[in-house]
Formats: structure tokens, C-alpha cells, sequence
């Protein structure tokens, strides 16, 4: 049974890897575009973390310099809470973020602000706070790499982490 | 014009930068040290006289790019001057310096033993007078010093105030891709030389900042889950946590004292400035509300703070009492302003700005008067001042794939360099001068 839950959670860590690189091909770098990934990325079984990544989305943004949640970042948590109310077995940690129009100290208050937000959010939506912890980034870890509005807006965010 | 004169000149320019309204009187030099018409005083340094000829050139050569990179001096080709190494025993022969133009002339020697001696003189050719005359000396250990002391000699001598070259910068050197950067505090020597890496790079570490004795740089770390403000003994390496205070500390600066440390500390999104007695360990909160209050800083005697806050909407610059009280606000221009960091001087007040999509470095009067972006850029953050209130260094990011770098720029607006760094380069912490 060890080799089937080693196996099992060597294919969580590779579907994240998977959806990390998705992500990353959002980037314009060329050399962060996908290599032949193929379709490993599927919905996800249902109570997987892949599933919470996939089908819920695990990630909200923000507009500049604002921790306010839009309506379509509010509908994301909506999703987030139902989905974390059914599976009780996770460990949530919300990891907030800023874009690299602020200065370094400045957005790293700013992305602890807008994880703040989440988590009240998801705790008002009946998440037990004891299950979430959270951790601001500021602008050290953009996942966008360019010099427009098309990268900021993807990296003012805030991820669900669940494990 | 004789060196003496120009030397006058350039000490009085110098102080004019701050007497801008003082009148008419004064106006001629203000155009010297502000207006396009500068031009920095040439000086000739032959290569020392050592009984290691090579140490000698060495150390002159450091001599000379430390007075280059001021951009108050243009020191002249060896090549071209009279005599290609110096001698402190005897008179210049004046009127072949005077034949090849040369106003102000220095001859050094410098020797090698228990400890790295060196004598040198500054001659004025016309006047055919001695400005300056030490005897200095370093540690063995680093003999690249004794190049950085004759420098801040010459330079208080002809420049006046005090020189900044017997320095280091702390600072955050970056590397890997831009989406998982590897940031690890170094430390060098103002010029960029002597590159010793403080953090191993498992961790984030960010913001280092130098204690007023250059013996310890706080820090924040990403070590533990919620990341704090740690302090690092430079000497052995040792480091502590400073507290555990709320979800997460960070913007440490030490106070002129070297006693107490203000920073900010997180806790459920609102993110206020305390202090804290090093000795004791206790805090006290200095600022509340839901406001993000960060980048503290303390006025060189110790009695103010200024800092970043976007309790007004957008994030400006205030100053309260350093035991806290009601914040005014100081910045008034459009944008926003970040950073604000107090000129050891005490007469300026350094920061960073935001406004129509650039980031500039400037300087404003702690009264918020007088604002003066000094560049402007894509991206520029971070300023920190040289000791002798002259020169600030910053960072600069030109964004995409590329990564951040060191500048300095004077207080006049003028001699913007790269400092040369190994790796990306981020966060400079000048030190005070060593000895």
C-alpha cells in the first residue's frame, strides 16, 4: 500500500507541475513555454487538489493597488468555500501577491492585506479559520514576466494553496 | 583659476546646494556645482612610491577611479603627466606641472608591513603650497582600504565635509528566473569589490539595513512560515529573530542610537510601525488603524520618524515623534511616494515616487519643501545615502527577463553610475565610514 500512496501522491505533485506550467505559459517568456506536456492535465477526481485547481480555480486578482474583491473574484471564493466545506481533510494557506508597480516593503504589506481579504472572505462563507493560514509575497514571485498591464494583472493575486 | 581657488569654490558650491534662496550673492557658485557649466577640478595622481612597485600603482589606481566616480574630480592619464610616480620627500617640480596645465597634484607612498602605511601630500602648483599632508594606516588584511582612506583624505581636503569611499553596501544579490528568484543578502565595498555572500539562498531574504556601527544588518527573512525581522552579527555570523510579533515583521531600520530598531508588523492585513528596545526586547506600537504604515526610518539625532502610509488613499510620506503621536504628512506632489529615508546630514530626506507609470529618486527638505526628482526611470526604488549626505544609491529594474541593479547618483542631480555587482543587485544599505 506505501508504493500505491507514493504513487498517488507522485501524480498530485505532477499534476501541480502540470498546471504550474500552464500557468507559466500564460507568460510571454519564451523560455517558460510548455514542452511537450501533453494532456496530463485532466479535471482531477473528485476532493483532489487537482480538481480544486482545475474545475474551482484556485486563484482570485486584484485591481492596482486594491484589496477590494470584484464580483468575479468573489464568485471564485464562492466555489472555493463550497469546495473546501465538502473536503474538511485540507490544510488551507492563502498566499497573497503584488505586481511589480510598487516599491518592495510597500507590497509586501499590500499582498498580506489582500490574502487577509481572502481568508475573512472564506471564513464568512463558513471555512473554519483554523484551518487557514496565510503569507504575503509582495512582489518577489510574479508568475506573468513582461513589461505590460497583461502580465501586472495576473500577478496581483491571491492563491489557494490546499495540502 | 589656481587649485586653491577652484577649491574654494567647489567646498562653497558644495554647501550652496542647500542655500538655494540665500541671494544674489551667492549665485555664481550655485551655477557652478548646479548648472551644466560644473566641470569636476582635474588632479594628477602619479602611482605610489612602494618598494612594491605594482602595490603601489594598485593603490594609486584605486585612488584614482574612487576621485573618477565622485564626479567632482577628473583625474588626469598617468601617461601624460611629467612623472609617473610620485615622491612625498620632495617639492614638485612646479613649473613642469605648471606647463602641462596641472593645478592640483598628489604624491603618495605606501608600504606593506605589520600594518599597510602611507604617506600623502596634495600640492597646490601655483601657489606652490602643501594642501594636505597625512600619514595613514590600515590592518594588512584588506589592503585595498588603505587606497579607500587616502581617497577620503583628499577628498575632505578638496571637497570638504567627509568622504564616503572607506565604505560597504549590504545588499540583496538575485539570481535564477525571474519567477523563483533566489535572493540572498551580500556585502561589498562601496567600489564592488570584496563580495561576501551573508545568506546561504535557501530563503528569501530581503531589505537588509546596516546598524550605525556597521556591526549588524537587520533583515526580513522568509526562513520560517511567516517571515520576520531577523538581526545579523556581521563579525560571527550569528543571527537572531527579533521578536515574534504579529503575522509578519518587516521595513526594519535601526535608530541613530544603534539601540532600537523600528519595523513594521502585520496582523490581519493592517500593517502598523513598532519599535523595539534591542537590550530588553520589548516592543511598543507607535502607529494603528487598518492603514498600511511601513518603511520607518529615524532622523539622524534620534527624535523623528518618517514613513510610508496609505491611510490618506495612496501611500505618502509622514513624520511623528519617534515615540509615535499623531503623523503629519509631509509629501504633497501628485503620485505617491514610498521609502522616505533621512539624509545623515539631516538636511534632506530621500525617497521613492510613483507618477504617470515612472518611479523616480528624490530628495525633498524634512518640511517637504523644496522636492527634487533626481531620475526617473521605468522602474527605481530603494534610495540609500552615502555618509557624507552627497550621494545616494539606489536600485533600478528595467523589468521583462532582466533583473534589478545598483546606481548611485549625487544630490545634485548629476553622475548617475552603475555600481558593478556579480549577480542582479537589489535593496543597497550604505554603511558609515569605517574608520
Amino acid at each position: 500500500m506505501q508504493t500505491f500512496a507514493s504513487i498517488a501522491k507522485a501524480v498530485r505533485y505532477l499534476a501541480l507541475a502540470t498546471l504550474v506550467v500552464a500557468v507559466a505559459a500564460c507568460s510571454r517568456t519564451p523560455d517558460t513555454m510548455p514542452t511537450g506536456v501533453g494532456n496530463a492535465a485532466g479535471a482531477g477526481a473528485p476532493g483532489s487538489q487537482q480538481e480544486f485547481l482545475v474545475s474551482v480555480g484556485d486563484r482570485v486578482f486584484f485591481e492596482t493597488d486594491s484589496s477590494s474583491l470584484t464580483s468575479e473574484a468573489q464568485a471564485t471564493l464562492d466555489k472555493q468555500a463550497q469546495w473546501l466545506n465538502r473536503y474538511q481533510n485540507y490544510q488551507i494557506m492563502i498566499e497573497g501577491h503584488a505586481d511589480e508597480r510598487g516599491t518592495r516593503e510597500y507590497n509586501i504589506a499590500l499582498g498580506a492585506r489582500r490574502a487577509s481579504v481572502v481568508v475573512n472572505y472564506l471564513v464568512s462563507r463558513g471555512v473554519g479559520a483554523n484551518r487557514i493560514q496565510s503569507q504575503s509575497f509582495g512582489k518577489e514571485r510574479p508568475v506573468a514576466i513582461c513589461n505590460d498591464i497583461s502580465c501586472w494583472s495576473q500577478n496581483r493575486r491571491a492563491v489557494t494553496v490546499v495540502r | 583659476m589656481t587649485l586653491l581657488n577652484r577649491r574654494a569654490a567647489l567646498k562653497l558650491g558644495l554647501a550652496g546646494g542647500a542655500l538655494l534662496a540665500a541671494g544674489p550673492a551667492l549665485a555664481q557658485l550655485e551655477i557652478v556645482v548646479e548648472g551644466a557649466n560644473f566641470q569636476p577640478l582635474p588632479i594628477a595622481i602619479p602611482d605610489f612610491a612602494s618598494s612594491d612597485p605594482q602595490f603601489g600603482r594598485d593603490v594609486a589606481e584605486i585612488v584614482r577611479n574612487n576621485l573618477r566616480r565622485s564626479g567632482l574630480f577628473l583625474p588626469l592619464d598617468v601617461a601624460s603627466l611629467p612623472q609617473q610616480v610620485g615622491d612625498v620627500n620632495a617639492q614638485p617640480d612646479f613649473p613642469s606641472w605648471r606647463a602641462v596645465n596641472v593645478d592640483g597634484v598628489v604624491m603618495g607612498q605606501v608600504e606593506r608591513g605589520a600594518q599597510i602605511q602611507a604617506s600623502v601630500r596634495v600640492w597646490d602648483t601655483r601657489q606652490q603650497a602643501q594642501v594636505v599632508g597625512q600619514q595613514l594606516a590600515t590592518d594588512a588584511q584588506n589592503w585595498r582600504r588603505i587606497g579607500h582612506i587616502v581617497s577620503d583624505a583628499i577628498y575632505q581636503s578638496l571637497a570638504g565635509g567627509t568622504g564616503y569611499f572607506d565604505t560597504r553596501v549590504v545588499y540583496v544579490a538575485e539570481t535564477g528566473p525571474k519567477a523563483n528568484r533566489v535572493k540572498r543578502l551580500a556585502i561589498m565595498d562601496q567600489d564592488g569589490a570584496n563580495v561576501q555572500y551573508l545568506t546561504q539562498g535557501n530563503s528569501l531574504a530581503v531589505t537588509p539595513r546596516f546598524s550605525p556601527n556597521n556591526d549588524y544588518v537587520a533583515y526580513m527573512n522568509y526562513d520560517t512560515g511567516n517571515p520576520q525581522v531577523y538581526v545579523l552579527h556581521l563579525a560571527s555570523g550569528q543571527q537572531q529573530q527579533v521578536g515574534n510579533f504579529g503575522q509578519m515583521t518587516f521595513a526594519p531600520r535601526f535608530a541613530p542610537s544603534g539601540q532600537r530598531l523600528a519595523f513594521s508588523v502585520e496582523q490581519g492585513g493592517a500593517t502598523n510601525i513598532y519599535s523595539l528596545d534591542i537590550g530588553s526586547g520589548q516592543p511598543v506600537q507607535l502607529t494603528s488603524g487598518g492603514a498600511i504604515d511601513t518603511s520607518p526610518c529615524y532622523s539622524p539625532d534620534g527624535s523623528r520618524l518618517i514613513f510610508e502610509s496609505d491611510r490618506g488613499g495612496s501611500p505618502q510620506i509622514y513624520m511623528m515623534g519617534a515615540g509615535g503621536g499623531e503623523p503629519q504628512r509631509i509629501s504633497f506632489g501628485s503620485g505617491s511616494y514610498s521609502t522616505p529615508v533621512w539624509s545623515p546630514t539631516g538636511d534632506l530626506i530621500a525617497f521613492t515616487k510613483q507618477s504617470g507609470g515612472q518611479f523616480s529618486i528624490g530628495t525633498m527638505a524634512p518640511d517637504g519643501s523644496n522636492e527634487r526628482l533626481l531620475t526617473t526611470s521605468f522602474h527605481a526604488e530603494g534610495p540609500t545615502w552615502a555618509p557624507n549626505g552627497r550621494v545616494i544609491m539606489f536600485f533600478q529594474d528595467p523589468g521583462g527577463n532582466e533583473g534589478p541593479g545598483l546606481h548611485s547618483i549625487d544630490i545634485w542631480g548629476r553622475n548617475l553610475l552603475r555600481i558593478p555587482t556579480d549577480s542582479y543587485a537589489s535593496d543597497p544599505s550604505w554603511s558609515a565610514l569605517r574608520s
